[in-house]
């Protein structure tokens, strides 16, 4: 935070450099065609297992419904050598039901805060729910950004927030979400990632999207924030971690968000203190797929507690 | 000015949409004298793969379409049949100059319309109201299973697919179906019908290629709640034990002896029940 803080937007970019929009598409189009078989599938999936924030964001969540997931989140499958998931991600008022279950496991609770998801009340309002899910047990809080404020081109106020709300959070670890379906360009995604990360400390995440809008994490989007990361690691020696959000619904997609990462910051990212996935859907179809690897045969999804029904 | 010729890719019918193997692969087709006739996909067990989760996103609305909007969209199947029979017809004397194609293709346009009329009616044939001594209305319904997996026979290349195919998909099941492997060009044409005839994508699903590519995949699937198989003793024995791990439905018809696709009772209210599961509710009454 020594540097001078950027005022506008156009003085930002040219300091961090712009992004080639054509570039980055051709390079992740390059991702979805790595062959990952049979032994390094396997490995690739329980990864992502490993990675996963096992999420629920809805208005019609109970206690009830959070208790189940964070017994999933604990025990995704029957074969013990399928891992727990990183995190369950949760409104802030059920973080202390999720904290009776995880109290002394590995599965850390994350909760959304700061007036998710669209971050459109008070700083007051958001800092003291930020306190109120800390001093609820959350391991991890998730802010949003305020998107309307870096649109309209107010960086200062953005980035004085993050740091506000990192102050609130004390030691509990911080997930910058940028929304970057909100964010309109690359460079801009570029632009708030690096303003995020200027007042994050290290292990705290950068986040592409809540999950509420229209788009969500994409290949692109996920490869603009890798390189981002990469690029202030090289230049402060300082690790920030990634979590795409939203979306990845597929054993597919993750590995190629993987095959990503491992291309772009390489194995040290390669863990769950580095990489994370926000999903719901996702860890279902990892542990299909892992349990088609090990028998051979194809699954049906109602087995791993998809909607269940005749189809 | 002499013009190129526009020669067809064979494509298969798979979600709706027209695809070519996930493989790439393909093996020649001949004409009964042996001469080149086009390229078929040779489908594997991922384009298989493929198809079950087409078929699945498919079948829950196509079971609740309405019994009457079934019978009229296989009705519709027929219709779209009718208009193309004469080049049905020619794709079944190109691989068997024998066969009585025109026979086959009107048998098949009728077989259609049969199984139309039925969408509506096997279900108060089926189900029952059952008398029981306690104070219960007690009454039995007939639900879809979900995903079929059907391997068509090797002759009658189209009334034989069809005749296997209708019987599922009248009660609201989704298929995928593996065509004949010496006669494939009609099941190409069929996809093609099916297109264009107001069935929902995904709710047929045709493949070709070898049985050896597809059976072993199509026995063990465990989404795939049935397989209706024209097998032999060999490949009958290989899809039970596949089938048994996830207590998969089996009902076959034994391709030692020529199947009458043209008998009386190659088609009816039978068929349509292999592929039927029964719910019985209690329901308190009177007390």
């Amino acid at each position: 935070m020594a540097r001078s803080n950027p005022i506008s937007l156009r003085s930002l970019i040219s300091e961090i450099g712009p992004v080639d929009q054509v570039g980055i598409e051709e390079r992740v189009a390059k991702y979805i065609t790595r062959s990952i078989k049979k032994a390094s599938k396997v490995q690739a999936l329980k990864l992502a297992v490993s990675m996963v924030d096992l999420t629920t964001l809805e208005g019609k969540d109970t206690p009830g419904k959070v208790a189940s997931l964070c017994l999933k989140a604990l025990h995704p499958h029957d074969d013990p050598s399928i891992p727990s998931t990183a995190a369950v991600c949760v409104y802030p008022r059920l973080v202390k039901h999720a904290k009776k279950l995880l109290r002394g496991s590995s599965v850390k609770i994350a909760s959304v805060a700061t007036a998710f998801p669209s971050g459109q009340a008070p700083l007051a309002t958001r800092l003291s729910e930020v306190r109120a899910a800390v001093s609820d047990g959350a391991d991890e809080i998730d802010m949003v950004i305020s998107r309307g404020a870096f649109l309209a081109g107010e960086l200062a106020l953005v980035q004085d927030e993050i740091a506000a709300v990192r102050d609130a959070c004390g030691k509990t670890t911080l997930k910058a979400i940028l929304e970057t379906s909100e964010l309109e360009t690359y460079d801009n995604i570029r632009a708030a990632s690096f303003l995020a990360m200027r007042v994050l400390r290290p292990g705290d995440f950068i986040k592409t999207s809540t999950g509420k809008t229209s788009s969500n994490a994409t290949l692109g989007n996920n490869q603009v924030m890798l390189e981002a990361i990469r690029d202030f690691y090289l230049e402060t020696g300082t690790e920030i971690a990634m979590k795409p959000a939203g979306g990845i619904r597929t054993a597919k997609q993750a590995i190629q968000f993987l095959i990503a990462v491992k291309e772009t910051l390489g194995d040290a990212w390669l863990n769950n203190a580095h990489y994370r996935f926000g999903a719901s859907a996702l860890l279902n179809d990892l542990v299909r797929q892992l349990v088609k690897e090990k028998t051979g045969a194809y699954q049906a999804p109602y087995t791993f507690s998809e909607a269940s029904g005749s189809y | 000015m002499s013009r190129l010729p526009i020669t067809k890719t064979p494509k298969c019918f798979l979600g709706g949409a027209f695809i070519r193997s996930e493989s790439g692969r393909v093996y020649e087709h001949k004409d009964s004298a042996g001469a080149f006739v086009c390229n078929i996909p040779l489908c594997t067990r991922k384009d298989l793969r493929n198809a079950v989760e087409a078929a699945a996103k498919a079948g829950p609305g196509w079971a609740k379409r309405s019994a009457y909007n079934r019978g009229q969209i296989l009705y519709r199947i027929a219709e779209m049949l009718e208009s193309r029979a004469d080049e049905l017809a020619a794709a079944i004397s190109l691989t068997n100059p024998n066969a009585a194609a025109s026979r086959e293709v009107r048998a098949a346009i009728d077989r259609t319309v049969h199984y139309a009329g039925w969408t509506d009616k096997y279900e108060s044939l089926l189900g029952s109201v059952n008398p029981v001594s306690t104070p219960h209305f007690n009454f039995t319904v007939m639900e879809p299973m979900g995903l079929i997996g059907i391997l068509a026979p090797e002759e009658s290349p189209l009334l034989g697919l069809l005749s296997m195919i209708l019987p599922a998909i009248t009660s609201g099941n989704t298929v995928i179906a593996l065509a004949s492997h010496g006669e494939p060009y009609p099941s190409i044409l069929l996809g093609e019908i099916l297109a264009v005839s107001d069935l929902p994508g995904g709710v047929v699903n045709l493949l070709t290629g070898t049985r050896a590519d597809i059976l072993p995949t199509m026995a063990t699937h465990a989404h795939l709640r049935a397989v209706y198989a024209a097998a032999n003793k060999s490949e009958r024995t290989e899809i039970q034990q596949g089938a048994a791990e996830h207590v998969k439905r089996t009902v076959f018809l034994p391709s030692e002896k020529p199947i009458d696709w043209f008998a009386d009772d190659a088609q009816g209210l039978y068929h349509i029940r292999h592929f039927l599961e029964a719910k019985t509710t209690w329901h308190p009454v009177g007390v």
